[in-house]
């Protein structure tokens, strides 16, 4: 589908020590009614890589889109601090971090209502285009942008026709590929992509999928690739960091956080996962429902849960740290696996 | 039928939905059969729009839909649904039949307390008080798992958990012991650690209730580890049906196998790039006059294009596919199942 893709930046990229993205301390709250607090993202310090896919899993309303949003200045955060390719943005004004937007762009799940619906995709693609400026600095000539048009839906794996057709015309898994066109618009270096495939027919999922994984290929993208389903994650993600209750609870290569989780949260999440083979014997389930992140429970976040906790668990917050080669979990009693 | 096989519970023969839209008659569901016995867990898989939805509720008598077209024949118990006067079929759905869907507000009116609606259930169908009716409202919360199941019963719906809400609908569901459950998308909404709750209940709700469960759902993990039989839809019409662990252990249509193949594995290595199948399943009104996976099979061939669509043809015991292959004597081979879209 992207065989004939070409490179759309340029090879230089940092050195592979240096984080694209770095967020330390990350806090995200909402005020509430009658004085309450909500806190959405719970100090949060994340290093993304360059050419990376750092997938993001956790339960509904853990914090995965403010996490999300909040990395590329979507949301603003409430406390903590932003370095992008080497540059403190957290309180960038708007007009400064302009040029620095072009190269984060976000992938939503509701591929419809990121579309406006009046308008023809070729003008949903030109519109980023007309905003901003060629990495050079020169405007974007009208001949450049039918140019770009046509490059990017080869990119997606759509026809050109396209260009020329409105976003109802459309099924779910081509308007995320005229989605994930838009993105690319400006060729940026950072995608965060928030459950782009979670509203679609597996068959159609798995074209997605691979679609983003041919584009990181091709164009040395890096993702924060949100998404509940952990297969889906496990696919695509080179790291994944597991969410509980607004803080990661669990973060590592991708293999060693799903095969041999240390976090019991992380090995009852894993073992969730429905698979498609009758017969296999699952564990009993984790029992009750994730806590309200207005009252989170004092001690360990997963305490209420979880079926190794001590009475140390109940005051002590376990510290993120690490227990292994890329591996990083909070609990105080980590799960050990022998090799 | 051998003659001392218990009668199926469910008996639907060649049932068939059309709705009419600008002067057409669009046929969503054609000519779909399968059983379903006592106790039995039966999986009705399809990507979206296949038609899972429309055959259940066809099959419920709740389509009235002006101008919609309903052929066929559904047997529940003996008795005839298709063309069953309301006032009758409303009597077996509050009492038989039970229907739980994905979105358990809908089931609920948010102005009275989970544990009042449940009792109004069980009066409107046993001579009880309502001291007795709430007592029984309060056992069957508790076995579906709710902690505190007094407190819960006086809780209005938004106050509760999805989780919970799942599980006091489905309480209200068995409030009446019913031989049937239509379970659509039960678990969709809810995340992975509550759907192994729910799932863990559905299984359970035959050696607890006797009830046989009709289970919809798009997600093939859910049916491997809940569901005795599997049936498959594709574009409104069955693809395969059989033994779950035969369905997924040696599917015999192409579909169904690409569909396995799409799937990301939890274990195992990584493919490099998953098998997707290219292209989308056809709506109603382009579904092709032969087989309707033909535009995306990577067997089609001239015998798949003529119509009438592949019948089913036995691929094992009480496992059918609706494919020309198996009767041409063509395996199915792992390594050309599903191409990737261009
Ligand atoms: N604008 C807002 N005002 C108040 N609370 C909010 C707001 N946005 C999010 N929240 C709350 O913050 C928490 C985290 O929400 P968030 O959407 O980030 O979770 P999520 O992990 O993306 O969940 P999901 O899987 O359901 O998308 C939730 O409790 C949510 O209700
Ligand atoms: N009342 C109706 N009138 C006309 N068409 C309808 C009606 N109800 C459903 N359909 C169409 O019938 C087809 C099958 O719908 P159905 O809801 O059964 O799909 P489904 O398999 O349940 O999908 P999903 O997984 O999205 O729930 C769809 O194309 C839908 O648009
Ligand atoms: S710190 Fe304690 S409660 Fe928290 S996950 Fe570890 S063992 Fe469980
Ligand atoms: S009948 Fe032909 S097109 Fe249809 S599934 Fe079988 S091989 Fe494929
Ligand atoms: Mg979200
Ligand atoms: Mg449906």
């Amino acid at each position: 589908m992207t065989g004939q893709a070409v490179p759309l930046m340029p090879e230089t990229r940092p050195a592979a020590a240096t984080p694209l993205l770095s967020a330390t301390d990350l806090r995200k709250t909402y005020a509430l009614p009658h004085g309450r607090t909500l806190h959405a993202v719970d100090g949060v310090s994340i290093d993304v890589m360059p050419g990376e896919v750092l997938g993001l899993v956790g339960e509904s309303g853990c914090g995965k889109s403010t996490l999300g949003r909040s990395l590329i200045r979507l949301a603003e955060p409430s406390s903590g601090r932003i370095v992008f390719d080497g540059r403190d943005i957290t309180t960038l004004p708007e007009r400064t971090l302009r040029p620095l937007r072009q190269q984060m762009q976000m992938v939503f799940q509701d591929s419809y209502a990121s579309l406006n619906p009046r308008r023809r995709i070729g003008d949903l693609l030109a519109e980023p285009l007309r905003v901003h400026k060629k990495p050079g600095g020169q405007k974007w000539t009208s001949a450049a942008i039918a140019a770009r048009q046509t490059e990017l839906m080869d990119l997606v794996g759509l026809g050109h026709q396209a260009l020329e057709r409105y976003p109802h015309e459309f099924s779910g898994g081509q308007r995320q590929r005229i989605n994930i066109a838009r993105a690319l618009a400006l060729s940026p270096r950072l995608i965060v992509a928030d459950e782009p495939v979670s509203a679609l027919d597996v068959s159609v999922q798995a074209q997605i999928v691979n679609l983003f994984a041919d584009l990181q290929d091709h164009l040395g993208l890096t993702y924060v690739f949100v998404a509940h389903d952990l297969a889906v994650v496990r696919q695509i993600s080179t790291r994944v960091a597991v969410m509980y209750l607004g803080a990661i609870v669990e973060i590592g290569e991708t293999d060693a956080v799903l095969h041999r989780p240390a976090h019991p949260y992380t090995l009852a999440l894993t073992q969730a996962v429905p698979r498609p083979v009758p017969g296999e014997h699952r564990p009993t389930p984790l029992r009750g429902d994730v806590p309200s992140p207005i009252s989170r429970p004092a001690g360990c976040r997963f305490h209420t849960r979880c079926p190794i906790a001590q009475d140390r668990c109940k005051v002590e917050e376990p510290a993120l740290r690490t227990i292994g080669p890329g591996q990083d979990v909070a609990c105080h009693y980590p799960n050990h696996w022998a090799d | 039928m051998p003659s001392n096989a218990p009668a199926p519970l469910l008996d639907v023969r060649e049932l068939s939905v059309s709705f009419r839209s600008r002067g057409r008659m669009i046929p969503v569901v054609e000519r779909v059969s399968f059983t379903l016995h006592e106790g039995e867990i039966l999986g009705l898989v399809g990507e979206s729009g296949s038609g899972k939805s429309v055959t259940a509720m066809a099959l419920m008598g709740l389509i009235d839909t002006p101008g919609v077209q309903i052929s066929g024949s559904v047997l529940f118990q003996g008795h005839e649904l298709v063309g069953m006067g309301q006032r009758q079929l409303r009597r077996l759905r509050g009492s038989r039949i039970a229907m739980i869907f994905q979105d358990p507000m809908t089931a609920f009116t948010p102005v009275y307390t989970v544990g009042w609606q449940i009792d109004e259930q069980i009066l409107a169908h046993e001579r009880v008080s309502r001291k007795q009716a709430r007592a029984r409202t309060i056992t069957l919360l508790g076995d579906m798992g709710v902690p505190d199941p007094a407190r819960t019963a006086d809780s209005y719906p938004h106050q509760l958990s999805g989780g919970m809400r799942q599980r006091a609908m489905i309480a209200m569901a068995l409030s009446c012991n019913p031989a049937l459950l239509i379970a659509d998308e039960p678990t969709t909404a809810l995340d992975v650690t509550v759907q192994a709750q729910i799932l863990d209940l559905m299984r359970n709700l035959r050696t607890t209730y006797g009830s046989a469960v009709l289970l919809i759902t798009h997600d093939m993990g859910v049916v491997a580890e809940t569901c005795d039989n599997t049936f498959v839809l594709y574009s409104g019409r069955m693809a395969e049906t059989g033994p779950t662990s035969a369905v997924f252990a040696r599917p015999g249509h192409p579909y169904t196998a690409a569909l396995l193949a799409s799937i990301p594995p939890m274990d195992g290595p990584r493919p490099h790039r998953l098998p997707a199948i290219a292209g989308l399943p056809p709506a109603p009104l382009e579904r092709p006059a032969g087989c309707a996976f033909a535009p995306r099979c990577s067997y089609a061939h001239a015998a798949c294009l003529p119509a009438p669509p592949p019948a089913l043809v036995r691929v094992g015991t009480a496992h059918q596919a609706a494919c020309v292959l198996p009767l041409e004597g063509t395996p199915l081979t792992p390594s050309v199942m599903g191409r990737d879209a261009a």
